[in-house]
């Protein structure tokens, strides 16, 4: 077999079409780089535009601010969990320190919504503190010292509601109550609390050093480490971000409920916590994430849920088995989404 | 070129010692760092040139000897704190984060800021001129993973530089960049040099050595062999004081051991992948190879070299093309199609895609054989020993034995245990891209003859390789290529390193006479 020794006109019509490929290159990036960050997005806005098409009660304003608010508490503990996958982690401790900080703010009540919430914040951080030192320090997986935090948290919640018969109420006159109850615009407080965690969370996670950090040691430990990154103070910090979101969370359910709830609250919640994130387009293995994506995660979760209630006249338990097909439908077309964009670039 | 070193030293380490799980990597090294001095550590893998670095940056910590700072004892906790004392590290492998930006990078862990807020636009313009100022163009806020790997290194070098070290530690800087980015680096050493910087040279190639340093220390085994002004070294004596051979013996040994196989060549294509596309990366290239032979692909960094090698192997996604071995067309893009056919191939990036580091030397090579070990279900221990022992005894893998960790050995050697990982499969197609990246000259000898050994056997070998000589000398056949096009095909005695260099330099115009 001969193979064709020189092609000199080819070459030249390459050479020649050098700056061509060099833009359809350049425009490949940045479709890919805008759905690959922004799939959950996208997804969303598809999922509720024709939700309120299909489904009319869906799109009712009432409707839609109800799931807002529904969505704000996981919402909230997601925007943490979020620094927690990308900096290369994982938190399980979540749910059971937003049931602490549920217990913990409704007690202190009585002594006055600033005590209530200063304690209430106190005890999560401090979990989310012993966890992240443990984790940082010793070198030990996140998944299993987070484990027996979740273990660990939830039974000190029982302890402390004596087998969670206590369920102490908090005076509605307190100006904490109007964290949870309040609106603005119509649209309640917590959402709009979510909405400023994700805002700052955006801006610390994109716009300080520490948000840097968090990126670089998620992507790789041993090259942060290498570059003289503060890897341990990074990986201790996002524990605590995760468990003060956490707190913030259980303090914004009591401020609704007006009072304190079963010993059994927010079980599963870090679950759902760390669909959201991973829906939003974080990747587990950290490195890569956005909160923004995490938030339409988190949307996309709870406007599924509310579609299939709303739309269709089903037990609920057959719900939840729908409501799981459709998120998994939802992943799958988001991934392919984001995959076909990452393959168009290489 | 050797500066009087009347000073005292900026940095000295004296009788370092450090021991591995009962193995010594370190023996009572003691080395000198002047201001304003280039100062080459050279040595065989595994002579303790890493190591001796890692103990002076702080990620590892010395067993016996002292480490002095201008006079002081230090002892480093972590490159962090290394890093703080003045004391700037760039890694062989790039060390950086690939999904944030070029600006983003250069300022990691130093970034200013106003009201707490990155100053983005202080980062991205401060970043830019500073890579100008070095002949580096690229878009600050471009993710810095989208640029060339030689792109990367050099932000890598800036970023380091940038800190007002005292001391710049280079651990093979030129590994991943072409001439002309090599030329760019050795400014960039003299200008810290100007600066009164105390530099740390460690490189495999001779030529970047004797062009920049001033001092030449060479390790072997984890001792001290010698110290002393470049100018009092020839090459030949610096060779040989890291082979630890004899220079006579080395001259009578030749450069490359892959000359001189040429034997029997003949037959039908073993191998036959012909007009390969791919849109923006390969364009109409053909690869032929008969069982004997080496085809060579030459052709600078982003040439489609690699990319070519993984559409062979079915690891990258083709437009259109045709790919045969042993006569059976290949009709799946996938590389188990490949494996099925016995086509073998070791990939550029060796940490990235080929070893696993945690895991023993029997388990690596191990796994590979298991396929054909498994009876039912089942494999026998002693087996699976006996393949081991044969490859580490047959590739001369130095290591304390089989069951120690792949991470622990010298990059020659964890390039021997992918080779050894690849033959259990009996090939008949091997693909090797860059089958010599990174290792010292010794165990770069014993790789290139096991290549021209193991073609001799009939087996159809494909050769990347960035250094042109390695080509040459190597390849019966030689494809040439630039921007995933092919420009020509040298055969046999046409085959010569300025050929190559023409065909790639005059594409266009040059009209290029191939034998056949």
């Amino acid at each position: 077999m001969t193979a064709p020794t020189t092609k000199p006109q080819k070459t030249v019509a390459v050479a020649a079409d050098h700056g061509g490929r060099e833009a359809a290159r350049a425009r490949a990036r940045s479709l890919t780089s805008l759905i690959s960050r922004n799939g959950a997005v996208a997804v969303l806005i598809l999922v509720v535009v024709l939700g309120a098409l299909i489904v009319p009660s869906f799109g009712k304003p009432d409707n839609l601010r109800n799931v807002a608010l529904a969505a704000s508490f996981i919402g909230i503990i997601a925007a943490g969990m979020t620094f927690v996958i990308i900096c290369g982690g994982i938190d399980l401790s979540v749910g059971s320190t937003y049931a602490l900080a549920t217990i913990i703010s409704a007690m202190y009540a009585p002594r006055g919504s600033f005590i209530a919430v200063l304690y209430a914040l106190l005890a999560a951080g401090l979990v989310g503190l012993i966890q992240g030192l443990i984790i940082a320090r010793w070198r030990l997986p996140a998944f299993i010292v987070t484990l027996a935090g979740l273990t660990g948290v939830r039974g000190l919640v029982y302890f402390i509601t004596n087998e969670g018969n206590d369920h102490p109420k908090i005076d509605g006159r307190l100006a904490f109550e109007a964290l949870g109850t309040g609106s603005l615009a119509t649209i309640g407080t917590p959402v709009w609390i979510m909405l400023v965690v994700f805002g700052i969370g955006w801006w610390a996670l994109n716009r300080t050093p520490f948000g840097q950090s968090v990126q670089a040691v998620g992507g790789n430990q041993g090259a942060a480490e290498l570059m003289g990154l503060p890897v341990k103070r990074t990986q201790t910090i996002v524990y605590v971000v995760s468990g003060l979101c956490a707190g913030l969370s259980g303090v914004l359910t009591t401020a609704l409920s007006g009072g304190g709830q079963e010993a059994r609250i927010g079980d599963a919640y870090e679950l759902s916590a760390i669909a959201a994130v991973v829906i939003g387009g974080t990747l587990l293995s950290g490195g890569v994430g956005s909160m923004v994506g995490t938030l339409a995660g988190v949307l996309l979760l709870f406007v599924i849920q509310n579609l299939i209630v709303q739309g269709a006249n089903l037990n609920s338990y057959v719900q939840q088995v729908v409501s799981g097909g459709f998120l998994l439908v939802v992943v799958i077309l988001q991934a392919v989404l984001s995959r076909r964009a990452g393959t168009s670039e290489t | 070129m050797s500066t009087p070193v009347t000073s005292s030293p900026i940095l000295s380490v004296t009788s370092a010692s450090k021991r591995f799980a009962g193995v010594r990597a370190l023996e009572d090294v003691s080395i000198e760092l002047h201001a304003g001095s280039v100062h080459a550590l050279v040595g065989e893998n595994g002579a303790g040139k890493s190591t001796l670095i890692k103990l002076i940056t702080g990620v590892y910590q010395l067993d016996s000897g002292t480490v002095q700072l201008r006079g002081e004892n230090v002892a480093f906790d972590s490159p962090r704190s290394a890093q703080r004392a003045g004391i700037a590290t760039i890694y062989q492998e790039v060390h950086l984060a690939p999904q944030l930006s070029v600006a983003r990078n250069f300022f990691l862990g130093r970034e200013p800021t106003r009201l707490g807020s990155l100053d983005l636009k202080r980062m991205n313009r401060e970043a830019g001129d500073a890579l100008k100022r070095y002949g580096i163009a690229a878009d600050v806020k471009r993710p810095l993973g989208e640029l060339g790997l030689g792109i990367q290194q050099m932000v890598a070098i800036a970023r380091a530089v940038e800190t007002d070290a005292s001391v710049v530690i280079m651990d093979e800087p030129t590994s991943s960049l072409e001439p002309r980015e090599v030329d760019l680096l050795l400014e960039l050493v003299a200008q810290l040099k100007a600066k009164d910087v105390a530099i740390v040279y460690v490189s495999h190639k001779l030529d970047e050595v004797f062009r920049a340093c001033d001092t030449i220390t060479v390790l072997r085994d984890g001792k001290l062999v010698s110290t002393g002004p470049t100018s009092e070294l020839t090459r030949r004596q610096l060779i040989s004081r890291m082979l630890g051979r004899d220079a006579a013996e080395l001259e009578k040994d030749g450069r490359t051991k892959l000359a001189g196989h040429k034997t029997n060549i003949e037959g039908e294509p073993l191998l036959r992948a012909e007009h390969l596309n791919r849109r923006l990366i390969l364009e109409d290239v053909s690869v032929v190879v008969r069982p004997g032979e080496v085809v060579g692909l030459a052709g600078l960094l982003g040439s489609g070299r690699s990319e070519t090698a993984k559409a062979i192997f079915g690891a990258l996604p083709l437009d259109s093309g045709e790919i045969e071995v042993g006569g059976k067309a290949l009709t799946h893009q996938t590389p188990a199609s490949r494996i099925r056919e016995r086509v073998a191939m070791l990939p550029e990036d060796r940490k990235a895609e080929g070893i696993i580091p945690d895991m023993s030397i029997r388990d690596n090579i191990g796994l590979a054989a298991l396929p054909q070990l498994t009876k039912a279900g089942l494999v026998s221990r002693k087996k699976v020993d006996d393949i081991v022992k044969t490859f580490m005894d047959r590739l001369r893998i130095k290591a304390s034995g089989p069951n120690q960790k792949v991470s622990e050995l010298s990059g020659g050697n964890q390039q021997k245990v992918l080779l050894a990982r690849l033959l259990c499969l009996n090939p008949r197609v091997l693909l090797l891209d860059e089958p010599t990246r990174g290792i010292d000259v010794g165990a770069k000898a014993e790789v290139q003859a096991l290549v021209a050994e193991l073609a001799e056997k009939g087996m159809a070998v494909v050769l990347i390789s960035s250094e042109l000589e390695e080509v040459v000398e190597g390849s019966d056949t030689v494809v040439v290529l630039r921007d995933g096009a092919q420009l020509g095909r040298l055969v046999g005695d046409d085959i010569s390193e300025d050929k190559i260099m023409d065909l790639i330099a005059d594409a266009a115009s040059e009209r290029i006479e191939a034998a056949k």
